[in-house]
């Protein structure tokens, strides 16, 4: 019942809005994955994100894609988390106050170890739109932990201008979406933020974009 | 849901249909001849073509409401992207949601044939009415450029553009020739000819320039040629589109082949200023929405004008 409702949600609602009122600019469109296990990371500056991300990828991969997203905010109210976990499907995760001996990733690596593809905004929350935070270490050690998985690097323009934090209502705009090629986890943490830090930024540096503030 | 559409509206269409069969077949056989040289750009411009065409000739011959929707949703992409390509500020959101809904009003205005709104709302109430709105917001900084800016962009994007669509709704009594659908066809036909006609005759015979700073390809054999082209056309077609006498035919001709080259000028020093090569990605080949109706943001105002001052009324 709840996949259909998810495909319904994405087919009638999210796909005919990011035709109509955004419009997709999306460059390297081979570079995403064909299929699971895959992990796309990408920059984060809207609630739209997650929406555009999914209906890059082809329809028959809607089911095994999962968006990991902060328990704290979205898990908050019981109508937000249904829509979250049932329509979205996301992945939730404890941003703080967690026990000890427990590991924040579990639900993460199960699915990736059934193939889904998860969705990861390494900034950690949406921030100030339209600019780039630092990447949090976590995606460091879930790349190292799945070290033959894929981590696709994904750049977005213009969402946060459409729907930025704080405000309910879109405004149209072009956006773009800029596919980055792969790189799998490692040892070195730091490295590998680096390295996937560097290839959200060659991807950024790829486009003119006008100034909004 | 299709209306009686004037046989010679459909003739028109047919012939168009002919130049795509025969522009495919001609780099189909190109291909099979010299399969060394990349076509891939020009293949690209040309199924572009037959999407544009298919969707534009759709529009002519679907009942009116219908057509009316097509020049709106082309009003309104042309809008979202000329306010996706230029600096706007966070505080002008609401502004630039008013601006959007200047477009279904615009298009309301035209499907209501109510022309004293139509021809003052958008240069008029809508010039009034955002600063207004920007004003209650109240950030001063940066204030004239961002009403200057989105003005402009209503102007180009609804304004002109929603010229055509008043041309589409003239009555039979203007135009006994098809009514309105035969004078945009008359007016967008010419206007893409004119297009590539002068940058065919640039390739020719061009070598002076024509303004170097602002559109460095821009030669005036290319001009020259491409506005003769245009003439030449207009006094082909006339008889069959529109109600005008000869002089008058050749007069239309040279007013689209000498605005449609400033149209496209001026959206080309929109993008230098800018410093983007092209208004946006949507038309494969070809760019944004902009790129391909920057001609027509001159030559339909102008076009119209010209048409209803001498038959309208």
């Amino acid at each position: 019942m709840n996949a259909f409702l998810r495909q319904a949600f994405f087919w009638l609602i999210i796909r005919p809005f990011v035709l109509i009122v955004t419009g997709l600019n999306v460059r390297h469109r081979e570079r995403l994955p064909s299929d699971g296990p895959a992990i796309i990371i990408a920059n984060h500056n809207s609630h739209l994100d997650t929406m555009v991300l999914m209906t890059l990828l082809p329809a028959r991969l809607l089911r095994k894609t999962h968006p990991i997203a902060a328990a704290d905010y979205f898990l908050s109210g019981r109508l937000r988390a249904w829509f979250a976990l049932q329509i979205v499907g996301i992945i939730p995760i404890e941003r703080s106050g967690r026990a000890p001996d427990t590991d924040p990733f579990a639900e993460v690596s199960a699915a990736l170890g059934r193939g889904a593809i998860v969705i990861v905004f390494p900034e950690g929350s949406r921030g100030e739109p339209e600019q780039l935070a630092t990447f949090k270490k976590g995606v460091a050690h879930l790349a190292k932990r799945h070290s033959g998985v894929p981590v696709v690097p994904i750049f977005m323009h213009g969402l946060g201008k459409v729907l930025p934090k704080g405000d309910w209502l879109p405004v149209p705009f072009f956006c773009d979406v800029f596919v980055g090629e792969s790189l799998y986890g490692s040892e070195d943490h730091n490295g590998f933020i680096n390295a996937l830090s560097e290839r959200v930024n060659v991807l950024a540096a790829e486009g003119k974009f006008p100034e909004w503030d | 849901m299709s209306v009686d559409v004037h046989p010679n509206v459909l003739t028109v269409l047919a012939g168009i249909l002919g130049v795509l069969v025969t522009a495919t077949l001609v780099v189909a056989v190109l291909g099979r001849i010299r399969p060394d040289k990349d076509r891939a750009e020009i293949r690209a411009r040309i199924r572009s073509w037959w999407y544009m065409a298919g969707l534009f000739g759709l529009a002519l011959v679907v009942e009116r409401g219908w057509s009316l929707v097509f020049f709106g949703f082309l009003s309104y992409l042309a809008l979202k992207e000329y306010l996706s390509l230029i600096p706007t500020r966070r505080a002008d959101r609401r502004v630039l949601l008013w601006a959007y809904l200047a477009v279904p009003l615009q298009y309301l205005w035209i499907y209501m044939e109510w022309y004293g709104l139509f021809i003052i709302f958008v240069p008029v109430y809508l010039f009034l009415a955002m600063p207004m709105r920007m004003v209650l917001i109240g950030e001063t900084e940066g204030f004239l450029r961002a009403a200057g800016t989105i003005h402009w962009g209503a102007m180009i994007a609804v304004f002109s553009i929603g010229h055509i669509a008043y041309l589409l709704v003239l009555p039979p009594s203007v135009n006994p020739n098809g009514a309105g659908p035969a004078l945009v066809l008359f007016l967008v036909v010419l206007t893409q000819l004119n297009d590539v006609a002068q940058f065919m005759w640039g390739k020719a015979l061009g070598r002076a320039k024509v303004m170097p700073t602002v559109s460095p390809n821009k030669t005036w054999g290319g001009l020259i040629g491409g506005i003769a082209t245009t003439v030449g056309l207009a006094m082909l077609m006339y008889r069959f589109l529109t109600p005008f006498q000869a002089y008058e035919a050749a007069a239309a001709g040279l007013l689209i082949g000498v605005f449609g080259f400033v149209g496209d000028v001026v959206i080309s020093a929109l993008k230098r200023d800018l410093k983007v090569k092209d208004s946006g990605s949507l038309i494969p080949g070809h760019g944004g929405i902009l790129d391909r109706l920057d001609s027509l943001t001159y030559t339909a105002p102008l076009f119209f004008h010209f048409t209803y001052y001498l038959y309208g009324a």
